[in-house]
């Protein structure tokens, strides 16, 4: 099991890997991508239990969705350190003939991607499709997914929020993103959601804070956690605080790295507050 | 030409349920979702056989769409039920990047097609369906003519590996394809040999190109007719063959002109072998309400409206 110092030196070094991702193009989403690099680091290196390889169907280990799909970088940073695809893959990011879309899709077979997100929305129900072909298999690992706070602006979600409690699908740990910010400015302007953790209450799922989102040990604690809340007839959600930009100062407390990469002396600046520890890819 | 008898009337979603009920029987992995519509779609013996594999979504079918891509992962096929204009216009981007980008096994059955839903109007006939799945990369799109080609056809689906639109409908209609049918994806049927017109059918139109074509003879004009109920991938071969023997094609469809098999059609014609060609199909309008018969007819979806079409293409060979 890795040791926190460990998962840190992964978690900056993922944070490297985004910014220098998505300005090797001059495109992406790094405000997103960095605000959860501890979730993805901690879900995929201390929480999930996961096989060897990959394959489509995922028997006999728990799954992740991404519907954010936007915050493809973190999410492929953490598949090639985790040993999904060769980490030099991670200089295709958004090229021509690349398997790593722009957003995360099975098209062109990228392991670890089991569907394609981007229009955002429908990863929820996905997921829900996945831990119900899980109780049909007998197989009792878990799903998890994640979404984003403006994401639940799209009204697919409370479907899926309707029929995961209504139909007690509680192999299932449902993440939100609550960095309450989006493209055109922060959610409660662009459009007031409310309480989202009482609105996931109230449609009877069991809720879950995590108030220190980009605090790894918090996260892992806040996993636990949920995991131990499954199977007891409710769907789990946590709602996970995080700041966007995460990690670099001045990508963060603003939506204005939602969908920016920076110029070459803004990288300079927010890799010399991420000093390397695993090696550049 | 060949003659065909109508075994008795039925529709081609009871087609749909009976196959359902002997894909529960026979292939585990086959699970059923709907949105409400049990009774439309005539699941319940699939239900009451195996309620452990059926999941009742709600009136919410972008999510029926999702939970349906995502119980591929895990080796499921689902059949998603409900009308065509909620399993398709309604749920476009969820299909388009959860399913079909996705490359999910998922087969999209769709009841109620066209305007012979009937008396609920326009706001549930929808005449676009087809052309909204076949511009889909990936898509399968299955067009059957009655309730033996239905029920083979839902049989064939389980065993191909893809996302695939199965489209059909609520009214009683001949039905006069054999039993036992062995249904090959993609591969057009002839049905009646003719040497002076191609008459190409889809769907419940099929039935009506048999009667047009009875009367043409009855008129020294010899009519050839195919079945194409699989539109996309489009059997050319079949279409090709048929048409250089004729030089004149009528193409026939309960859809809209724009987006349809007859534009399929067309394409494959005018790219290997232009040939005259008139479309039986709505004319980029909608529907509204009547009985099925009544909007055949003010529509120009039935063999009159095709014995007219073969008519005038005849007169431009």
């Amino acid at each position: 099991m890795p040791k926190i110092e460990e998962l840190q030196d992964l978690t900056q070094q993922v944070r490297r890997d985004i910014l220098r991702m998505v300005h090797n193009v001059n495109s992406g989403h790094p405000g997103g991508s960095l605000g959860c690099t501890e979730f993805l680091v901690a879900l995929y290196n201390e929480v999930m239990e996961l096989k060897e390889g990959f394959d489509m169907d995922g028997e006999g280990e728990d799954l992740f969705f991404l519907s954010n799909g936007h915050i493809s970088p973190v999410f492929y940073s953490v598949l090639a350190r985790k040993g999904y695809f060769p980490i030099t893959e991670l200089n295709t990011f958004r090229l021509i003939n690349s398997r790593l879309q722009g957003h995360p899709t099975t098209h062109e077979g990228l392991p670890g991607v089991r569907v394609a997100s981007g229009s955002l929305g429908q990863g929820m129900s996905v997921a829900i499709g996945a831990a119900l072909a899980k109780k049909l298999n007998n197989d009792d690992h878990l799903i998890y997914s994640l979404h984003g706070d403006g994401e639940l602006q799209e009204g697919q979600n409370w479907e899926a929020i309707m029929y995961a409690a209504g139909n007690k699908v509680d192999n299932l740990i449902s993440t939100i993103d609550l960095n309450g910010q989006q493209i055109d400015g922060a959610t409660k302007d662009v459009l007031p959601m409310g309480d989202i953790g009482e609105k996931f209450r109230v449609f009877g799922w069991d809720v879950l804070e995590v108030k220190e989102g980009n605090n790894l040990e918090a996260i892992i604690n806040g996993l636990k956690e949920a995991k131990s809340r499954t199977g007891k007839g409710k769907p789990v959600c946590i709602i996970m605080d995080t700041v966007m930009g995460h990690g670099v100062d001045f990508m963060m407390y603003t939506h204005a790295w939602h969908g920016k990469a920076p110029n070459d002396e803004q990288l300079k600046i927010a890799l010399e507050q991420n000093p390397e520890t695993l090696g550049d890819y | 030409m060949k003659k065909y008898i109508d075994q008795g009337k039925n529709d081609t979603r009871s087609g749909y349920g009976a196959a359902m009920t002997e894909l529960g029987r026979t292939n585990p992995n086959v699970v059923a979702l709907c949105a409400d519509l049990v009774g439309s779609l005539k699941i319940q013996e699939f239900i009451d056989e195996n309620p452990e594999r059926f999941f009742q979504i709600g009136i919410a079918e972008a999510n029926m769409m999702g939970i349906a891509a995502g119980l591929t992962i895990g080796g499921k096929i689902p059949f998603t039920g409900t009308f065509a204009n909620f399993s398709t216009g309604r749920v476009y981007d969820q299909i388009r990047q959860s399913i079909a980008y996705s490359g999910k096994n998922v087969k999209i059955c769709a009841s109620h097609a066209g305007v012979t839903l009937g008396e609920d109007g326009a706001t549930h006939q929808i005449l676009e369906d087809i052309g909204l799945m076949k511009m889909l990369p990936g898509m399968t799109v299955i067009n059957p003519c009655d309730y033996n080609q239905t029920k083979a056809a839902t049989l064939a689906i389980a065993d191909y590996e893809g996302p695939v639109y199965l489209r059909f409908g609520r009214p009683k209609v001949a039905n006069f394809t054999p039993v036992d049918q062995k249904f090959e994806i993609g591969k057009a049927l002839m049905l009646s040999e003719g040497t002076d017109v191609t008459i190409i059918a889809t769907g419940h139109l099929v039935w009506e190109a048999l009667i047009a074509a009875e009367n043409l003879e009855a008129d020294g004009i010899s009519a050839e007719v195919i079945n194409i109920h699989t539109i996309k991938p489009l059997d050319e071969e079949a279409v090709l063959k048929s048409v250089k023997k004729t030089g004149c094609v009528v193409t026939a469809e309960e859809h809209n002109y724009l987006g349809g098999l007859g534009e399929s059609i067309a394409r494959t014609l005018a790219t290997q072998h232009p040939t005259p060609q008139e479309f039986v199909a709505t004319q980029d309008t909608f529907g509204e309400s009547g009985t099925p018969e009544q909007l055949m007819e003010k529509y120009g979806l039935n063999n009159k409206a095709i014995t007219r079409a073969v008519l005038k293409v005849l007169k431009r060979k």
